[in-house]
Parts: C-alpha cells; sequence; structure tokens
C-alpha cells in the first residue's frame, strides 16, 4: 500500500467534496505502513506489519453532523461515503458545540519526514532484537525489547478551502534488561524520526549496565530526599501537568488551573522562576506535525515562562465563548535546561537519589495535581557526589507543581517520547513507601 | 496503535477512564449494528480456505478467526449530547506452527483469495522467525468441538436500542445530578458486541455472539468560593449483559453502609446519578483523614480493582515467566514459591478463584479464541497459591496438560495470546452482613467505588482509594472523609483478610478497557466479591497545600 503524495491526497480528497452537498464537509486522510519486532527471554516473541489507509468525511447541516469512513477510493465509494456522512448527520442530534469547518490556513513545511527511516524492514528490526539478545546474553542478563516503526501521511481538505498535508516517519525502542538471578533490572528508551540517529548497541549497553548496577539494592527508609530524575522519569508527571493547562476545565472550576473566587491562573507564577516550557514543532530535535487534527496551524508557543503560565489551550468552541484568540495543544513539549550533564548533577549532589522512570503514575488529587507511582529498573543512592549503590524501588506521591518549585538545578535536555526534557535535581521529592519490586 | 484511533474523552475526570477510549473500525449507520452479519455457512466455507492453505504450505497447526466488532457509544455532558460513535471491523485473522514457530497474519479482505493470502503470509513469518526462534511451541491437547455456538445470556441486545433511548436516559440521569448539587456531570454508555467465528485444524468451528456493557459517569461539585471541587464517579458496573443492565429493579438494590445505595446485576443510573451529586456536594464539606493504621471495610465495587490488580495480573503466567517484562512486568508470585505448594498468598479465609463461566460477567464465553472450552479452577485455595492463568503454549512450563481457556485477542486482526479471566474472592461462609463488618472495628474505614489506583511492576505494592469514604470509629460509620488512599503489600494485604460478607452481599466489579501487550490490546474482565475487612492496613493522608 502507499502513502500518498501530497498531490495524491488533493485528488483523492477533491474527488470526495465535490460529492458533497452537506453545508460544510471536512475530509481527513491518512495512510501509513507500520512494522514491529517484540522480544522476550533473550528471543523473538512475536513480530508483525501493518498497513492502513482511512478517509474520514464530517458533514454538517447547520450544527447536525456525523461522520463517517472508509478505505476505498474510487469514486463510487468516495460518493457513498460523503452520502453517508451525511444521511447521519441529518439523523443526529444538534451538537450545540459544533464549529463550522476552518478557511483556507496557512502551515510552515514540517521536518517530521526523514526517507531513510522508510527503509526500514524485517531485517533491520530483526537486528536490532540481537543488539539487544547478543549483548543480554554475553552479560548474564535477559532482553525484553519492542521496536515499532511507522512511516505514514495526514491530510485534509474542507468545502471552506482548507488544505492541510504532513508526512512523518518514526520510530520508538524500548528494550528492558533483567539479570538472571532476578536481583537487577534497567531499562531504556529512543524515539526518533530518522533511523539514522538511532543505536541500538548503545541503547541497550545502557539497560544492560543499570540492570548489572542495580543488583542487590539496599533498602532505605521512605521520605523526603532530595531526586535526580532523568527526562524518563520526569516526563509522565509533566505530561500530566500539561493535561490541566486546558483553559475550559481551569474556567469551570475543576482543575489546578482554577483560581479561588473563579477564573484561571493564566498570569499567575505556579513553579520556580527557572521552569521555561514551550513547544514548537520545528525544533529540529523534536520536529512535529505543524496543524491539528481540526486544521488550526501550530507554531512556537509559551506555556510556562519563568515559571509563570503564559498560555492555557483554549478549544475552538472556548475560545468562541470567552472571545478570544483558539490555541491548540501543542503537538511536542521542550523544556529549558541547563549545560550541566547528569555526571556533573551527581557530582554536586552530597545526599540524593538518582531515578531511572516512574511507573505506573496516576492521578490521586486533581485539585492539587497529586499522582502517584513508583521508580524502576535502576535507582541508585548518591552520597557525596558519587553512586554509592543502588536502592529499593519507592512508592511516590508527588505533584509536578510541588516538584517544579523545589527545584535545584537544571542539566542537558533529552529527547523523550516527542519532547524534550532537561536532566532535573530536585529537593525534598516525597516517597512515601518501600517496593520490592525489581 | 496510533493516537488517532483513540477518541480523546475530555472532562470525565481522573480516575473514570485512565486513557483515551480505544476506537476500532469504522464508522457505521445504528441499523448496521443490528445486521445479523455473515452467516454461519459461509464462514465454515471461508475459514476452511484459511485452514487447508495453511496445511497445504506446511503448517502442522492453524486457526482461523473471522471477527465482526461491532460498538456503540454515547457521550453526554450536562444537557448536551457530545458524541454518539458506531462503529464496524470486520475480518480474519489466522495463526499457524510451522516449524515449531508461532505465525500471524490478517485482513480485511475476506474473500478466498484475501484469506488464501493472509494464509501464505502468517506461513511465511512463521518460516521467517523460526531461524531465529529458540523455544519451540508446545501446544496443549484440546478435542476438536465440532459445529457449536456459544451467546451471552441477554434479554435485550443493546446494539437494537435506539440511541435516541440512550441519550434520554443520560441525560436524564444527567438533569437528576444537576438538580441535586452538581455542577458538572459527564456519562457514557458503552455498548459492545463481539461476532466471533472460531476454526481450527483440530476440527473446531465455534459461532459465538458475546455482548458488554458499560454504563458511567462522573459527577463534580465546585465550591467557587475556595477553589475546591470533589468528584464521584457511579456506582454501577460494566457487565457482560445486554441492555436490561439499565432497566432499574428495586430487589437488585443493596444498602451498604452510610445510607449509600449499591447495585447488583440491576442499575439505576438516575437515581445514583442523584445520590452522587449529594455525595460530591457533601465531600466538599467532609474532613481530611489523619494517617494511620485502619482496618478497612471494602465494598465490592472497590475491591475488585484491587483483586485485578493484586491477584489477577500477578497470576498471568505469561508475567510470571517473563514475556511482558519490558512492558507491565513481571510477577512477585514465581513458580518457585507455586512449586513449594504451601505460598500463603493469604491467609485461610482467601479463596480466590479465575472463571471464565460466570454468567453476567465481562469475561464469559463458551470457548477462548484459541478453540478451548472455558471453565472455573482455582488460584489461590484456603490462602496458598495453586495455580496460574495459561493458555494453550504455556500450560506444559507448569506440568499441566490442558489449557485454561483464557486467551483473547481484541479483533480479527491482533493475535491472540493470554488474557486475564474473571479473578474473584468466595464469599465468606459465615453469615455475615456488611452491618458485621464494621459493628467491631475501633478504628476503620469504610472505602466504595474506585478511584485512584497504582501498583508496581511485580506487583508488592500497591495504593488504591475509593470514590466514596467513610470513617468507622467504634462500630459506627461517623461521616465522610476526605484524602484517604491505602498502601500495603499484596501478600500482606491478603493475610490481614479479617472477615468477608457471605453470599448474600456477592456482586461484581470490571474492568471494561484493561490494557496488556506491546502494541497494546484492551480486554475485559470481571471481579466478584462479597465486603471484605482487612485489619491494621496502612492509611496516608493525600492532601496537599499549593
Amino acid at each position: 500500500m502507499s502513502i500518498y503524495s501530497k498531490d495524491e491526497a488533493r485528488e483523492i480528497m477533491e474527488r470526495a467534496l465535490k460529492y458533497s452537498s452537506a453545508d460544510a464537509c471536512e475530509v481527513n486522510l491518512t495512510s501509513s505502513e507500520q512494522g514491529n519486532i517484540r522480544y522476550a527471554r533473550n528471543t523473538v516473541s512475536t513480530a508483525g506489519h501493518r498497513s492502513n489507509r482511512q478517509l474520514v468525511v464530517q458533514s454538517n447541516f447547520g450544527k447536525k453532523t456525523a461522520t463517517a469512513t472508509i478505505d476505498e477510493f474510487d469514486d463510487a465509494s468516495l460518493e457513498k461515503v460523503v452520502k453517508r456522512s451525511e444521511e447521519l448527520a441529518k439523523l443526529s442530534p444538534e451538537s450545540p458545540e459544533f464549529m463550522e469547518p476552518l478557511g483556507p490556513q496557512e502551515y510552515k513545511e514540517s521536518k517530521t519526514f526523514i526517507e531513510k527511516t522508510t527503509e526500514i524492514d524485517a531485517e533491520y528490526r530483526a537486528a536490532v532484537a540481537a543488539s539487544s539478545i547478543e549483548p543480554a546474553k554475553a552479560n548474564d542478563v535477559t532482553a525484553a525489547g519492542f521496536l515499532n516503526d511507522s512511516n505514514g501521511m495526514s491530510s485534509m481538505m474542507n468545502s471552506n478551502g482548507l488544505f492541510a498535508y504532513n508526512r512523518s516517519t518514526s520510530l520508538d525502542f524500548t528494550v528492558t534488561m533483567r539479570s538472571n538471578d532476578g536481583s537487577g533490572s534497567g531499562w531504556v528508551t529512543r524515539d526518533f524520526n530518522d533511523v539514522e540517529m538511532f543505536d541500538a548497541a548503545e541503547a541497550s549497553k545502557i539497560a544492560i549496565d543499570k540492570a548489572l548496577q542495580s543488583r542487590e539494592a539496599k533498602a532505605i527508609e521512605p521520605g523526603k530526599y532530595t531526586v535526580i530524575l532523568e527526562p524518563a522519569a520526569s516526563i509522565g508527571l509533566l505530561n500530566n501537568m500539561f493535561g490541566a493547562f486546558n483553559a475550559r476545565t481551569a474556567d469551570e472550576g475543576r482543575s489546578f488551573m482554577s483560581k479561588e473566587g473563579g477564573g484561571n491562573k493564566l498570569g499567575e507564577k505556579i513553579v520556580d522562576e527557572r521552569v521555561t516550557i514551550y513547544s514548537d514543532p520545528f525544533n529540529e530535535k523534536v520536529p512535529a506535525n505543524t496543524w491539528t487534527q481540526g486544521g488550526l496551524p501550530l507554531d512556537k508557543m509559551t506555556w510556562i515562562e519563568d515559571g509563570v503560565v503564559k498560555n492555557l489551550a483554549y478549544s475552538r468552541y472556548w475560545a468562541d465563548q470567552k472571545g478570544v484568540a483558539p490555541v491548540p495543544f501543542p503537538s511536542n513539549g521542550i523544556m529549558m535546561g541547563g549545560d550541566a550533564s547528569l555526571e556533573d548533577l551527581i557530582k554536586d549532589t552530597r545526599r540524593g537519589i538518582l531515578v531511572t522512570r516512574l511507573w505506573y503514575i496516576r492521578s490521586v488529587d486533581p485539585q492539587t495535581l497529586l499522582y502517584t507511582g513508583l521508580t524502576r529498573d535502576g535507582t541508585f543512592y548518591i552520597e557525596n557526589g558519587k553512586i554509592k549503590h543502588p536502592v529499593k524501588n519507592f512508592r511516590f506521591n508527588e505533584s509536578p507543581i510541588i516538584m517544579l518549585n523545589n527545584l535545584e538545578a537544571l542539566g542537558q535536555q533529552v529527547r523523550i517520547n516527542g519532547n524534550l526534557i532537561p536532566y532535573m535535581k530536585v529537593r525534598d521529592f516525597t516517597f512515601t513507601s518501600l517496593s520490592d519490586a525489581i | 496503535m496510533k493516537r488517532r484511533d483513540f477518541l480523546q474523552v475530555a472532562g470525565l475526570g481522573a480516575g473514570m477512564l485512565a486513557s483515551p477510549v480505544p476506537i476500532f473500525g469504522r464508522s457505521v449507520p445504528a441499523e448496521y449494528l443490528v445486521d445479523p452479519g455473515m452467516d454461519v455457512a459461509q464462514k465454515k466455507m471461508l475459514a476452511d480456505v484459511a485452514l487447508n492453505t495453511a496445511k497445504s504450505r506446511g503448517a502442522t497447526y492453524a486457526d482461523a478467526r473471522i471477527g465482526r466488532y461491532l460498538n456503540n457509544y454515547v457521550f453526554t455532558r450536562e444537557d448536551k449530547v457530545q458524541n454518539t460513535v458506531n462503529t464496524e471491523s470486520f475480518g480474519i485473522g489466522i495463526r499457524v506452527i510451522v516449524n515449531g514457530t508461532w505465525g500471524f497474519a490478517s485482513t480485511n479482505d475476506v474473500t478466498p483469495d484475501g484469506i488464501q493470502q493472509a494464509t501464505e503470509m502468517a506461513v511465511a513469518i512463521a518460516k521467517a522467525n523460526s531461524r531465529i526462534q529458540t523455544e519451540e511451541v508446545i501446544l496443549a491437547p484440546v478435542k476438536g468441538h465440532g459445529e457449536v455456538s456459544w451467546k451471552t445470556p441477554i434479554e435485550v441486545n443493546a446494539m437494537e436500542v435506539p440511541v435516541s433511548e440512550k441519550v434520554d436516559l443520560l441525560l436524564s440521569a444527567n438533569a437528576k445530578a444537576m438538580e441535586n448539587g452538581a455542577d458538572y456531570v459527564n456519562s457514557v454508555i458503552f455498548s459492545v458486541n463481539e461476532q466471533k467465528y472460531f476454526a481450527s485444524t483440530e476440527g473446531s468451528y465455534i459461532d459465538q455472539d458475546v455482548h458488554r456493557i458499560w454504563p458511567v459517569f462522573n459527577v463534580t461539585a465546585v465550591d467557587k468560593q475556595t477553589g475546591k471541587f470533589k468528584s464521584r464517579q457511579g456506582l454501577g458496573a460494566p457487565m457482560g449483559m445486554g441492555y436490561e443492565y439499565l432497566i432499574p429493579d428495586a430487589s437488585k438494590r443493596v444498602e451498604g453502609g452510610a445510607g449509600v445505595t449499591l447495585y447488583r446485576d440491576r442499575y439505576d443510573i438516575i437515581a445514583d446519578a442523584e445520590a452522587a451529586a449529594k455525595q460530591a456536594r457533601e465531600m466538599l464539606g467532609a474532613k481530611s483523614i489523619e494517617p494511620g493504621k485502619y482496618d478497612l471495610v471494602l465494598e465490592p465495587n472497590h475491591l475488585g480493582l484491587t483483586i485485578h490488580e493484586s491477584v489477577g495480573h500477578p497470576l498471568e503466567l505469561d508475567r510470571v515467566l517473563g514475556y511482558e517484562a519490558n512492558y507491565a512486568g513481571t510477577s512477585f508470585a514465581t513458580l518457585d514459591k507455586w512449586k513449594t505448594k504451601e505460598f500463603k498468598y493469604g491467609n485461610e479465609l482467601v479463596n480466590l478463584v479465575a472463571d471464565k463461566t460466570q454468567v453476567g460477567s465481562l469475561g464469559a464465553v463458551g470457548y477462548d479464541d484459541e478453540g478451548v472450552e472455558c471453565k472455573k479452577w482455582d488460584l489461590v485455595r484456603d490462602g496458598v497459591l495453586v495455580n496460574y492463568q495459561a493458555i494453550r503454549d504455556q500450560v506444559h512450563i507448569i506440568d499441566q496438560n490442558e489449557s485454561h481457556g483464557c486467551c483473547y485477542s481484541q479483533s480479527w486482526n491482533d493475535v491472540q495470546f493470554q488474557r486475564m479471566p474473571n479473578v474473584s474472592l468466595e464469599a465468606g461462609k459465615e453469615p455475615y452482613s456488611i452491618h458485621d463488618m464494621i459493628k467491631d472495628v475501633e478504628k476503620g474505614l469504610y472505602l466504595v467505588g474506585r478511584a485512584s489506583y497504582s501498583i508496581d511492576q511485580q506487583r508488592y505494592n500497591f495504593q488504591f482509594s475509593g470514590t466514596l469514604s467513610y470513617e468507622i470509629k467504634n462500630g459506627e460509620i461517623t461521616g465522610m472523609i476526605n484524602d484517604a488512599a491505602y498502601q500495603s503489600n499484596t501478600q500482606e494485604f491478603w493475610n490481614s483478610c479479617a472477615k468477608i460478607c457471605d453470599q448474600n452481599d456477592y456482586r461484581m466489579f470490571g474492568s471494561f478497557f484493561d490494557g496488556k501487550g506491546q502494541p497494546s490490546q484492551v480486554s475485559a474482565v470481571s471481579h466478584g466479591c462479597a465486603t471484605t475487612r482487612f485489619n491494621g492496613v496502612n492509611v496516608i493522608n493525600t492532601g496537599r497545600n499549593i
């Protein structure tokens, strides 16, 4: 199955729109090729390949709207899907929050597509698995990993003259290494748009080293500790915090971003002044889509600057209600960091805990953005600037707001799940109990 | 799976849906959902194309699953419909063993040619993987069942209920909540129908029609003055039932502690929404808990999730063996502990059973997704770990020769693998009521419904909280309480079990979208239990001032 070019996408969608007799019609076209390999117990367990293509047609008559989808694009199929969406729309109840499709927009070209990544094949995937499994066997550890690669396009067009197109490639890799005596575990994650940035052997070695170094962990008392959070550890809490950057739930009074007496915290200082978080789909290290599913353009946007909330996300409906411009949720997140390496941060720490990752993070109290979860796959005690020994895993109960107010230092940025997040040193991070899990 | 395959449901509130709702298949008009689909003879003919192709290409085993998966979801908030979703997904998945190695491929081209091509791809994948395979597949024997069928015993097919009727019900519940002090309310009815046809080279042709339903809401009360807000989720359960679950029946109500009304087998969503609004408002003025050791009286809609996380997942054999090490994790319940035949998972009061046959449960089917007839078996008997959950290619590892029948795939285009059956705590043998649980507690908590939940990757350390929490002092419930979460260790917790209500209080909780595997697949599973007391559990205060 092919990945449609810009011209091919335009041609298919123009043909579909010709069949529309609704007040407005919007079509979204996607096609993708994805491959994966999964391994465990030092052997391959499953491998798969999946092709998808789909056209989603949304028609509306006034505020009555409905969608229909199809995966065949000959004239008869296109006519059928457009007519079906129109029939469904006429039968639908009015949607009071329906917004008329946007008119033409200006989009800058994204940097999400790298040709080389489209060449990934089953042999490449098997070689990735081998670069984990072979060194694992040599080091008396067991590898379990997963690689997924994707090559795809997305495009949209509507009867008001809007057209958008984006092509992207990506790969996501994780591997867990467990020592064969069961006493140590290490993990690593990598994600790239460009396959040439990915080195499976280098990543696997980090996980193996962590597995070996985390053997025979000692128990220390839970409590408040200075922690150095690797980006894989802080990203979960930061993502959850970002969920609260929704103007509507803030204005409705049911979010951390709600203010006493009504309104929201836009313009208020909520975290340490060294915290600046923005999004930028044009960043070379974390390129992202330049438009949203509804067709709003995405550009650089600052969310927190010097600890102050600079923007909240407004859907088109909520922006209209509040008389402001819509602000879409971003397609990536970038937190400003510093020059310090992880080693530098450890060297400057008299007593603390190095955390590889946090796991099973769940909301405890949306009022304070309190979350619970556990450390996993490499937790180490630091004393006088050196890693002294591995420690048993902890359960934490902490709010990212408190975490970012207790900031001690920021280090270098690392790409993690399409975002750029710095190493972070934080004081008084709250661990509430010990876990026996390895 | 890509993000666009999920429907992001905004504003439902923490805990109600931990992640976006998965949407499979293409959108279809509602009338498609009541169309009977392809007839059985046609399915048999097509399945035989796959089986014959596989055998002729060298497969020693093959199975084919022709699946039609239907969903109808209705989303509302306050006085408006947010979205209605009707989807249908139809295709075939073919699994083969060649050279002792699994291969799988799927297609939505359900024609003899399409099936032949997909089968050839499955064979090719098996052959390719066999070169690096180090563990040959060993299948437990299963008898061919011939041509058989099974259907969820429903009274009203939810797919035949007009969307307008579902909308009316949800908007009535929302209105009732708003009249009684709610500021916001979101509500949803999820209806699912899996029409699955399974055929294997061992002589089974199994046609199944599986139904599930989940009505759920989240009510929020706001105090604008203080900026505080509190939420209370619905106390209905997802069920393996038809729309009859939503037809109220006073005889199916259970009076819980603290005047809380609970439901068994029939749910009154309007009455529950009214209670939820009042309770959410009451929470705004409730006091914050003093941390410490408490005796916990856990209501089934709450304890069901604790069972799911601390018993259901750790006893999945694939986790124990390390197949899930890179994602969900492994398990503390290792084979060496099981082999001792005296590992005390809990104390002698604790009997935990797996059961794929329980009427009304989410996990009930006649046969699993590899043609094994479903059954009931013990996991923990008199407190001792006695068995796991395993499928055909695993049971030999635990020296058994009969699959437990818990193989499942979320759709025709995903490969089937071991999934959790219903796992339940047997009711107590002594005739105890909820009152009996509470009356001799000096310092305790009564927790109702699910809220926050988290557990480590080997299932030792967990933390849970309830959607409603009440303080118990000297045998009496004294009032609502905020900020309570309990932390424990699985083995310690189940060994602190003090008293279990009898069968009269037994009810089911369920998980409708339970995730596992890479790429991730969802499944649905129920957990039955009666109200149960656990003594001396550590409770923390989760309140913070920011």
